[in-house]
């Protein structure tokens, strides 16, 4: 009963084992790249060979198709959580020194007296995307493109390390905190939204996403709402964009109010 | 009196501890999701609570069954003393510190990747670490039985190698294979991402490694409870196997068609090619071909049992059967829900229908009435048979592990039958809440809540069994005897050497892994521009 008695055609279950094996895989084989790609006439093959290419999968480029023209510029930021992680104490130097320009309208502290967003303890990635987004006209400002459309990629990163780097400061607009509405922990399941926690703090942080705790409330509803109506667009793959637009008036209200209202350690105890 | 008691009671107490840990959460999850319960607050607690259940019901506890019934087997099928124990020991402690290393990332939140992985969403390295431990320490598990069988051959050359070693190897064998899918996606993709050295993924070459384990993970899973289909309950009512030969040929089968085709896991994928799903599609055909030999082959066996107590007539001999006895009953019940979950299978394996099911409520349904009922129920009886001779003590109870079977059948159908059907309605699976005060979902809170009791009633059952097996160890002492299997009607006494040795059939399974998974993974591999960025769980 050794191995030479097994594998040998002499050996009948050896003939019918590999046998039947092998004529099923042929015959789905056949059946899977040329008979079944052939009864699908709304698709033409040149030949058989290309019939089985495209059944197996192979990558084609299609030539004669053309990408549509984009009318309005996207986002072109790959971000991973690693992105700017670990900056220089030399990055940061150099970004408190371009900040002083951002000052006027993002406060000195990184705090905004305005309605502009403050940015003081910002995740890098996040303002590293904005700016990048309103240097390219992925995202537009008046005032803020204006900024951005002579930064270099050096002073870019240096920036969003800067703001990172500084301490999470109270906002300017103190409210009592208000509790939590049921938009920012449960999201709306049959609409499709998740909860705003889940992407910007309270109960997951997601690359890209900023924490909203102590933005101007004014800000987060109009940038809501530009989402909403498509004025903006710069989210990658419409994460914000599908979300604002099944979002009802309250709940943006509610949202913005609840995030304005929270003090900015509420982050701390989150990342 | 089995000589390894100790190493066996080890591989089951710890099965059927985290079995237990693993079902309270099953019920948890049950309960929170149903219209019974409120919505988390943190949805995050109700992924870590699905990840530790995935994990141990998919990875930890069957495993530990096997591998304690495999020692078993081993020894008292074989008649000779077990080679390797302190190797097994070894085994054993990995899948402890395994097990230990994977749940306590899980735990604290930092590994909700769920046990299918899901990349590229990424979880703490240690996870991963933990269930390679668990695998490696089963693969000193197939090592072993592959050792002792080829010393027993030695000491008995031509002579016909006893069944329920036989496919115990097999199971073993085909487990080795399909777990290299996971371990390639872990080592080669996963971990090094976990660990930071990269922060891309490809995950849709992840998913096809991962489709090479999770077919024939299942069969794995099976193994045990075929095995004592055929060498446990036809002794266990006083019956014969019908046939040697069909039980050999269908643990073959297994090993031959069950690895390559675990495409059919990826139907809704867009990175693998139709024609591959297909030929997979069609291979998934034929595994209903030992499926449907076993039944006929126990089904025949049974009848035998029937007639020599006295059973006549067409179906009159159903009467004659041994009903008291909790094996029967397993038996019967595990038939029952293999039918019915075999059914729904035979939909998710079309590649048209499945797209109606496909990642529903329908899925959860399907695998715990096929995982959860037809093969746990058996993992029972299997601890209910072997308990004397592993503690030299009597269940005498056997109205309470009659009771504990009944429960865990009727709680298994209350609980999937629903979920099966809000799942053709279209439920998503995975998911921490549904508004059910939303008049699109209303009419499924009824279903959903049928479910949930189902599911406590499975919890309650579960815990009896614990109880039954903890009350065996200080039960009053017997003899049980020399551990026996089922003979068969026509006991061989010389077997084919193709049906006696797995050397043609594990070539057949790894030659079709190759033609049904090369072309996939190596176009996926040798491609750029495949990779996303990583998601690590919370991380910003
Ligand atoms: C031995 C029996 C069981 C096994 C082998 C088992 C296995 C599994 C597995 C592998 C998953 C998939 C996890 C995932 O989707 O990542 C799962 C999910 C789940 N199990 Fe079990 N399970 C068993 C018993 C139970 C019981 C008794 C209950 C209820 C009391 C239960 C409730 C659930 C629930 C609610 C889910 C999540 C479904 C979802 O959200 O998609 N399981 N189970
Ligand atoms: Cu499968």
């Amino acid at each position: 009963m050794s191995t030479r008695d097994l594998f040998t055609l002499r050996n009948s279950h050896f003939r019918i084992g590999v046998g039947l094996t092998a004529a099923i895989l042929i015959v789905t084989a056949i059946g899977g790249f040329i008979v079944l790609p052939f009864a699908q006439p709304w698709v033409q093959f040149a030949n058989v060979w290309d019939a089985i290419c495209s059944a197996a999968g192979v990558p084609q480029r299609v030539a004669s198709v053309t990408a549509p023209e984009q009318s309005k510029r996207l986002s072109e930021v790959v971000l991973t959580s690693n992105t700017l992680a670990r900056p220089s104490q030399e990055a940061i130097g150099r970004g408190a020194t371009l900040a002083q320009r951002c000052a006027i309208c993002h406060g000195p502290t990184g705090i905004s007296r305005a309605d502009s967003p403050n940015l003081a303890g910002q995740y890098a990635a996040v303002i590293y995307k904005q700016l990048h987004d309103f240097r390219s006209g992925a995202r537009t400002n008046a005032v803020m493109s204006p900024f951005a459309v002579n930064l270099t990629d050096q002073e870019i990163a240096d920036l969003s390390n800067y703001y990172a780097y500084l301490p999470r400061l109270p906002a300017y607009h103190p409210t009592p905190q208000l509790p939590k509405p049921n938009i920012v922990i449960y999201g709306a399941p049959l609409r499709g939204i998740a909860p705003c926690g889940a992407c910007h703090g309270s109960l997951d942080n997601k690359t890209g996403s900023p924490w909203l705790e102590g933005q101007s409330e004014a800000y987060m509803k109009a940038q809501l709402q530009a989402f909403a109506t498509g004025e903006r667009r710069n989210d990658i793959s419409q994460q914000m964009r599908n979300i604002a637009r099944a979002m009802t008036p309250q709940e943006i209200e509610a949202a913005a109010a609840y995030y304005a209202s929270q003090p900015p350690d509420v982050v701390k105890a989150v990342d | 009196m089995l000589a390894n008691r100790k190493l066996i009671l080890a591989h089951f107490w710890l099965a059927f501890a985290v079995f237990g840990v693993a079902l309270t959460l099953g019920a948890w999850q049950m309960f929170i999701r149903s219209p019974i319960g409120t919505w988390l607050s943190d949805p995050e607690l109700y992924y870590r609570s699905l990840t530790a259940h995935g994990t141990v019901m998919g990875y930890v506890f069957p495993t530990l069954v096997a591998m304690g019934f495999g020692y078993a087997i081993a020894e008292s099928a074989l008649e000779q003393r077990l080679v390797g124990v302190r190797w097994a020991w070894t085994g054993f402690g990995l899948i402890v510190a395994g097990s230990i290393m994977a749940v306590i990332p899980i735990a604290l939140g930092r590994a909700s990747v769920l046990y299918t992985f899901y990349p590229p969403l990424i979880g703490n390295v240690f996870y991963y670490l933990g269930v390679v431990l668990v695998v490696v320490g089963s693969w000193i598990w197939v090592a072993l039985m592959s050792l002792n069988l080829r010393i027993w051959r030695k000491a008995h050359p031509g002579a016909p190698v006893p069944l329920a070693m036989f496919a115990n190897v097999a199971g073993s064998y085909l487990w080795a294979w399909t777990a290299v899918g996971a371990a390639l996606e872990l080592l080669l993709q996963i971990i090094p991402v976990a660990a930071g050295l990269k922060n891309t993924i490809d995950a849709g070459l992840a998913r096809i490694f991962f489709s090479w384990t999770l077919h024939a993970i299942v069969y794995f899973w099976l193994m045990p409870t075929y095995i004592a289909y055929y060498t446990i309950v036809p002794r266990a009512i006083g019956g014969r196997v019908y046939s040697d030969s069909m039980a050999r040929i269908s643990f073959i089968l297994f090993l031959v068609v069950a690895m390559p085709i675990g495409m059919h896991h990826t139907f809704a994928d867009p990175m693998v090619g139709a024609g591959f799903k297909f030929i997979h599609s069609t291979f998934t055909a034929l595994v209903a071909l030992p499926t449907l030999l076993t039944v006929f082959t126990i089904c025949a066996s049974v009848e035998i049992a029937a007639r020599l107590r006295g059973g006549r007539g067409m179906f009159g001999w159903i009467r004659a059967l041994p009903w008291d006895n909790p094996m029967m009953l397993a038996l019967a019940f595990s038939f029952v829900m293999l039918g019915f979950g075999g059914a729904g299978g035979l939909i998710n394996m079309s590649y048209q229908l499945d797209a109606s099911i496909h990642n529903t409520q329908w899925i959860t349904g399907h695998f715990h009435l096929i995982f959860g009922g037809a093969i746990v129920i058996m993992y029972f009886a299997i601890a209910y048979d072997l308990w004397p001779h592993l503690t030299g003590r009597e269940l005498i109870d056997v109205r309470l592990i009659r009771t504990q079977l009944w429960l865990w059948f009727i709680g298994m159908i209350v609980t999937t039958f629903p979920w099966h059907w809000v799942g053709i309605l279209g439920m998503p699976r995975r998911m921490a809440y549904f508004d059910f005060g939303d008049p699109a979902i209303a009419p499924q809170a009824l279903s959903v809540t049928f479910s949930a009791i189902g599911g406590f009633i499975l919890l309650t059952s579960g815990l009896m069994f614990i109880v039954i097996l903890a009350r065996g160890m200080r039960a009053p002492q017997v003899d049980a005897g020399p551990y026996r299997f089922a003979i068969a009607v026509h006991q061989p006494k010389t077997v084919p050497v193709a049906l006696n040795t797995h050397a043609l059939w594990v070539a057949l399974m790894i030659a079709l892994t190759l033609t049904n998974y090369g072309y996939p993974i190596l176009n996926l591999a040798l491609s750029s521009g495949t990779s996303v960025p990583a998601v690590y769980v919370g991380a910003q």
